[in-house]
């Protein structure tokens, strides 16, 4: 019998990720309205917090006067923890439709349907972190130079990496929607025990000690920097390592899960 | 058994189904507990040093001055999640079962909305607690503290009225569901997490017109000062005005909900 041949492995991994990838766009593309609660919550959160605690810089030891400049970045981060853990929710509910089962009696390895789901929450993210960027420039957000820009937004994409990979874990563990809460609480609660609402030295003694090892911060000083100042090397490689450190760490977890998962 | 005794047990069945229910699954206790609490948390942390802001009121710390902001946001949720689990029940078919019961209609929704108000009564001695474990001080004392989680219950029994209302008329979970940044709008808009002279127009000015800030200043007041009639009086008021509008608004939908099966 003659042998058929068959594709190289990596283009057959490549393919099944960017079809994952595709179903979650077509999913955007038919369904809007399933993205606007993702755009709307860190808009509402930047023009609430802005509104509300604007009068913060006037604080000494706040490094710039535009507390819009000064939030953006948060809330894009904000924007991109909410559409990861949101891939985990949508993960939750493949599993109970039995969509999950399916992909799993695929020949396609594990590794490669988790990144499918990670690097679509990815791309997903700079929808809400367009978004909010736009209303914080119409609103006077000081203009980061093209590296802060480029930078914020690398940022941006891997926090939605991390996010979808602590959801994606959830989702296997928990095998349910109902954990949807501990996916956004999650991730809510990475981004905003940092310097997010002030700088280090404002916060309260309690709040700047989790602060200081919270790996997240560094990443939101790196997106922040463009925004109250200028862009260093200094300022970007913590950020890149603890990015890449979370990563590491909640892509093995996430990975663990998706093996433990039998159909 | 009189007509007014089987209808309050009716209410009691009804509001205990609801408050079981709500501690039955993560998605409706969550946002009422866990999210407030993390972000009282956050922004007390966060936001803290803005009590040296001139202009901010003498306060013993920045937890006293947010217990009040939690309160409203804990009880503005819970009238949102029992307005979804209403929306549940009328999708389940389970509210037409209890149309067809020989039961008073207007006792489905009260028994709902007193479900919804014991949670606000929990959201605010939770919030109390929280403050008290982590030293803030009600400088109204045991009068203060009373009128504060009383003012919560009925604003929760007001909101929830409201969430009630949008369930019977839309008849879907996740109508009341997309409600949930609406709520956050309400409350940004209001001086429940800052006071209204240092907030940022036009917040400060859509703040000093939102009825919620008369509320929230009512709860706040008997916390950080001690009980002050005008403040209690608006608070008062801007609750009854938020329950008529909710009866009227429950009492259409649920004509129209009956009219429409």
């Amino acid at each position: 019998m003659e042998a058929t041949a068959t594709a190289p492995a990596w283009r057959a991994n490549l393919a099944t990720i960017l079809a994952l990838m595709a179903r979650t766009r077509n999913e955007i593309i038919r369904v809007p309205g399933a993205a606007i609660p993702g755009v709307l919550a860190p808009t509402i959160f930047f023009l609430g917090l802005n509104g509300v605690f604007g009068a913060l810089t006037q604080l000494s030891g706040f490094e710039t006067g535009s507390y819009e400049s000064f939030i953006v970045p948060v809330s894009m981060l904000q924007g991109a923890g909410f559409t990861g853990a949101a891939a985990g929710v949508n993960l939750a509910r493949d599993y109970e439709r039995g969509w999950v089962d399916r992909l799993l009696v695929s020949p396609a390895p594990r590794w490669v349907l988790l990144t499918g789901n990670v690097l679509a929450a990815s791309a997903r993210a700079f929808v809400p972190a367009t978004f909010v960027l736009a209303i914080a420039f119409a609103l006077g957000a000081q203009w980061p130079g093209i590296d802060g820009l480029v930078i914020c937004f690398a940022m941006v994409a891997a926090t939605a990496a991390i996010a979808a990979c602590w959801g994606s874990m959830l989702a296997l563990r928990f095998k349910s929607q109902s954990a949807a809460p501990l996916m956004q609480a999650g991730m809510m609660g990475l981004i905003l025990l940092t310097p997010a609402y002030a700088p280090l030295a404002l916060l309260q003694p309690w709040l700047e000690k989790v602060a200081s090892v919270n790996p997240l911060t560094e990443v939101v000083e790196a997106a922040r920097q463009g925004f109250v100042g200028s862009v260093t090397w200094s300022g970007t490689w913590p950020g890149l390592l603890a990015l890449a450190g979370l990563l590491l760490v909640l892509g093995a977890l996430a990975l663990r899960e998706m093996r433990r998962t039998n159909v | 058994m009189s007509d007014l005794a089987s209808t309050a047990r009716v209410v009691r069945a009804l509001g205990a189904r609801s408050i079981r229910q709500t501690f039955r699954r993560p998605q409706l206790i969550s946002p009422i507990i866990v999210f407030p609490t993390l972000l009282l948390a956050i922004q007390t942390g966060g936001a803290g040093a803005g009590v040296e802001l001139p202009g901010f009121p003498p306060v013993q710390s920045f937890l006293q001055f947010m217990l009040a902001g939690s309160m409203m946001q804990a009880m503005m949720l819970a009238g949102n999640s029992g307005g979804i689990a209403f929306a549940v029940d009328i999708e389940m078919g389970f509210t037409d079962r209890l149309f067809a019961a020989p039961i008073p209609r207007f006792a489905i929704v009260l028994g709902r909305l007193a479900g919804t108000a014991a949670l606000g009564l929990f959201a605010a001695l939770w919030f109390l607690a929280i403050g008290l474990i982590f030293g803030a001080e009600i400088e109204g004392g045991v009068p203060g503290a009373l009128l504060a989680i009383a003012l919560i219950t009925a604003s929760a029994l007001a909101v929830g009225g409201i969430g009630a209302a949008i369930a019977l008329r839309s008849g879907s979970a996740s109508v009341v569901q997309g409600l949930f940044p609406l709520v956050l709008v309400v409350l940004f808009l209001s001086s429940a997490f800052f006071p209204q002279e240092l907030m940022i127009e036009p917040a400060r000015t859509i703040a000093e017109y939102n009825p919620l800030s008369f509320i929230v200043e009512g709860v706040r007041e008997p916390i950080i000062s001690g009980i002050d009639a005008t403040h209690t009086l608006e608070a008062v008021a801007a609750i009854a005005g938020i329950i008529i509008l909710g009866l009227v608004l429950s009492a259409r939908a649920l004509q129209h909900r009956l009219r429409v099966g």
